[in-house]
C-alpha cells in the first residue's frame, strides 16, 4: 500500500534553520546539514527545506547550500525559495534534489509550471500555497512570508497548479504554523476534494494524533510538520526527533483502521 | 568497475553516495571512452521519455553500451526512466526506447484503477519480489521503497517480470532479462531498502 508521508519541513534563513510560530521567525535550530544527518539516521520519508529568506530578499537560490543539502541528503529532497527561471529548477535537479518548490511566481506567471514540468517532468514540480483563514470560512493565499494578500483562494490555485502541469500542492496553514494545535482540516479536505494530484499539509502538528486526524480524514497524504520534528517538550527544547516506522506504522492503522 | 551513465538526466550524485559510504567504487561516464573496462552499469533518468531518450541518444555512448550489454552481456541497472528506457516505447512519447525488454511503457489509467487514486504515484510502496536472491537478496519481508512516477513499465513477456507494487493495480516495478535489469522505485533515495539493493547489485 502506497504509504501517507512523514515529512520534516525545513526552514533556512541565512544559511541556518529557523522556527516561525504563525510565519514569524522565532528561533534558531541549528545547522541544516546536522538535521539532515540526523533525519538520515531516523530514515524520515523526505524532506521539505525552504529558504524563507530567498524570495523576500529577491536573492537567488543558494545553489552551494543546496548542493551540499542534496549531497547529504539520503531521502527524497523538495527545495523551495527564490526559483523564478526554469534555469534555476534544471539546475537544483540536477545538483541531485528530487522535487522544486515554487511560490510565488506561480501567481505572477503560472506558465511556469508547464515550461519547468517540461524540462524535469511534472512530478519533480510543486507549488506551495500559504493560505489565512478569512471571515466566514473562507481562505486566501499569501505571499512574502504571509505578508502580501493576493486575494485569491487556495482551492482555485490548487486547480490551476493542476491544470498547469504541478506534481504536488503543498498547503500551508498561516494560522496554524508554530502552534503545534492540529491542522486545519477543514481546508486540507476542501483542497484534498479539488484535486488529482498529490497534496502535502504543513502547519499545526504538535502530536502524532494529528496526523492520524489528517490521513484519517484526507486519506493517502503527505503530512509535514516543522516544530513537531524540531522541538521536544512543552518548553520547545531543541531536539530534532522522527518517530520510528513502528510508530508510523500505528498511526497509519489507527486511521485506516488496519488492525 | 561500476560506471554510472551520465547523459545529463538523473541524479548521479545520490549513486555516488550510496556505493561511497559502502566503501565500493563507481565511476561516471559522460563519453564512450569513460565506458571503456565496465564491468556493470547504472542507467539512471528522471524526466520525460523523449527528453531521456533524446539525450542518450546525442550522448554518443549509445554504441558502446549496446555493444558492453548486448554483446558482452555486462550487467546494467535502469533506475526509474532509466528502467522506462529499456521498453521498445511509451505512451509517454513518440521517440523508441532502447528494446532490451520487450514491453511498453504505460500511463497509470484512473479509469482501470479499482480506487481513484491522485498522479503521480509518490512515496513509499511495498514491493512484492519474484526471487529472494539477486537485486532483491537479504531484505526482510515488508521491503519498501520510494516511487516518484505517473507511468509504468509493461512487460511483454511474464518471465522478464521481477517485482510488482500495487498502485491501484498491481504494475510491474522490478523487470529482469539475463544481465538487464530496471526498477521503477528510487534505490538511491529509499534508505536501508535502496543501499541493500545497490550493495546486491554490486554483488551480481
Amino acid at each position: 500500500m502506497l504509504q501517507p508521508r512523514f515529512t520534516p519541513c525545513l526552514l533556512i534563513r541565512n544559511k541556518g534553520l529557523v522556527k516561525t510560530l504563525n510565519f514569524k521567525p522565532f528561533k534558531y535550530i541549528g545547522d541544516p546539514i546536522n538535521a539532515v544527518k540526523i533525519f538520515n539516521e531516523k530514515e524520515a520519508d523526505e524532506l521539505i527545506v525552504l529558504d524563507i529568506d530567498a524570495t523576500s530578499k529577491a536573492k537567488e537560490p543558494d545553489f552551494a547550500v543546496i548542493k551540499k543539502l542534496a549531497a547529504e541528503c539520503r531521502m527524497p529532497l523538495c527545495y523551495g525559495g527564490g526559483i523564478k527561471t526554469v534555469e534555476q529548477a534544471k539546475r537544483i535537479i540536477k545538483l541531485g534534489v528530487e522535487k522544486i518548490a515554487i511560490s510565488s511566481v506561480f501567481l505572477s506567471n503560472p506558465d511556469i509550471v508547464t515550461e519547468i514540468s517540461n524540462e524535469i517532468g511534472s512530478q519533480s514540480v510543486v507549488v506551495v500555497l500559504d493560505v489565512k483563514k478569512k471571515l466566514f470560512n473562507k481562505y486566501e493565499v499569501y505571499l512574502d512570508n504571509g505578508k502580501k494578500s493576493t486575494g485569491q483562494s487556495p482551492i482555485d490555485l490548487a486547480q490551476k497548479a493542476e491544470k498547469f502541469g504541478a506534481g504536488e500542492v503543498v498547503v500551508n496553514s498561516i494560522d496554524n504554523d508554530g502552534a503545534m494545535a492540529g491542522y486545519d482540516l477543514s481546508l486540507a479536505l476542501k483542497v484534498r476534494k479539488a484535486i488529482n494530484i498529490p497534496i502535502t499539509l504543513l502547519g499545526g502538528v504538535g502530536d502524532l494524533k494529528h496526523i492520524e486526524e489528517l490521513i484519517k480524514l484526507c486519506g493517502v497524504v503527505g503530512a509535514a510538520a516543522g516544530s513537531f520534528f524540531v522541538f521536544k517538550g512543552s518548553l520547545r527544547a531543541v531536539l530534532i526527533n522522527y518517530p520510528a516506522y513502528s510508530e508510523k506504522e500505528k498511526v497509519i492503522k489507527a486511521a485506516f483502521n488496519i488492525s | 568497475m561500476i560506471t554510472i551513465i551520465d547523459y545529463g538526466l538523473g541524479n548521479i550524485q545520490a549513486f555516488v553516495n550510496v556505493y561511497s559510504r559502502l566503501d565500493i567504487q563507481v565511476r561516471i561516464a559522460n563519453s564512450k571512452n569513460d565506458l571503456v573496462g565496465a564491468t556493470k552499469l547504472i542507467l539512471p533518468g528522471v524526466g520525460s521519455f523523449d527528453r531521456a531518450m533524446q539525450k542518450l541518444n546525442s550522448s554518443g555512448m549509445l554504441d558502446s553500451l549496446e555493444q558492453l550489454v548486448l554483446n558482452k552481456e555486462i550487467p546494467i541497472l535502469g533506475i526509474c526512466v532509466g528502467m522506462q528506457m529499456l521498453a521498445n516505447s511509451s505512451e509517454e512519447g513518440k521517440l523508441s526506447g532502447l528494446g532490451w525488454i520487450d514491453g511498453t511503457v504505460k500511463k497509470f489509467d484512473k479509469s482501470s484503477m479499482l480506487i481513484n487514486k491522485n498522479l503521480p504515484h509518490m512515496g513509499w510502496n511495498n514491493v512484492i519480489s519474484r526471487e529472494e536472491q539477486g537485486l532483491f537478496k537479504e531484505m526482510q519481508e515488508n521491503k519498501r521503497f520510494y516511487f516518484l512516477h505517473s507511468y509504468f513499465f509493461e512487460c511483454n513477456e511474464d518471465s522478464n517480470i521481477l517485482g510488482t507494487t500495487e498502485y491501484g493495480l498491481n504494475f510491474t516495478c522490478a523487470i529482469k532479462k539475463k544481465n538487464i535489469m530496471g526498477v521503477q522505485f528510487h534505490p538511491e533515495k529509499s534508505h536501508h531498502f535502496g543501499v541493500q539493493l545497490l550493495k546486491n547489485y554490486s554483488e551480481i
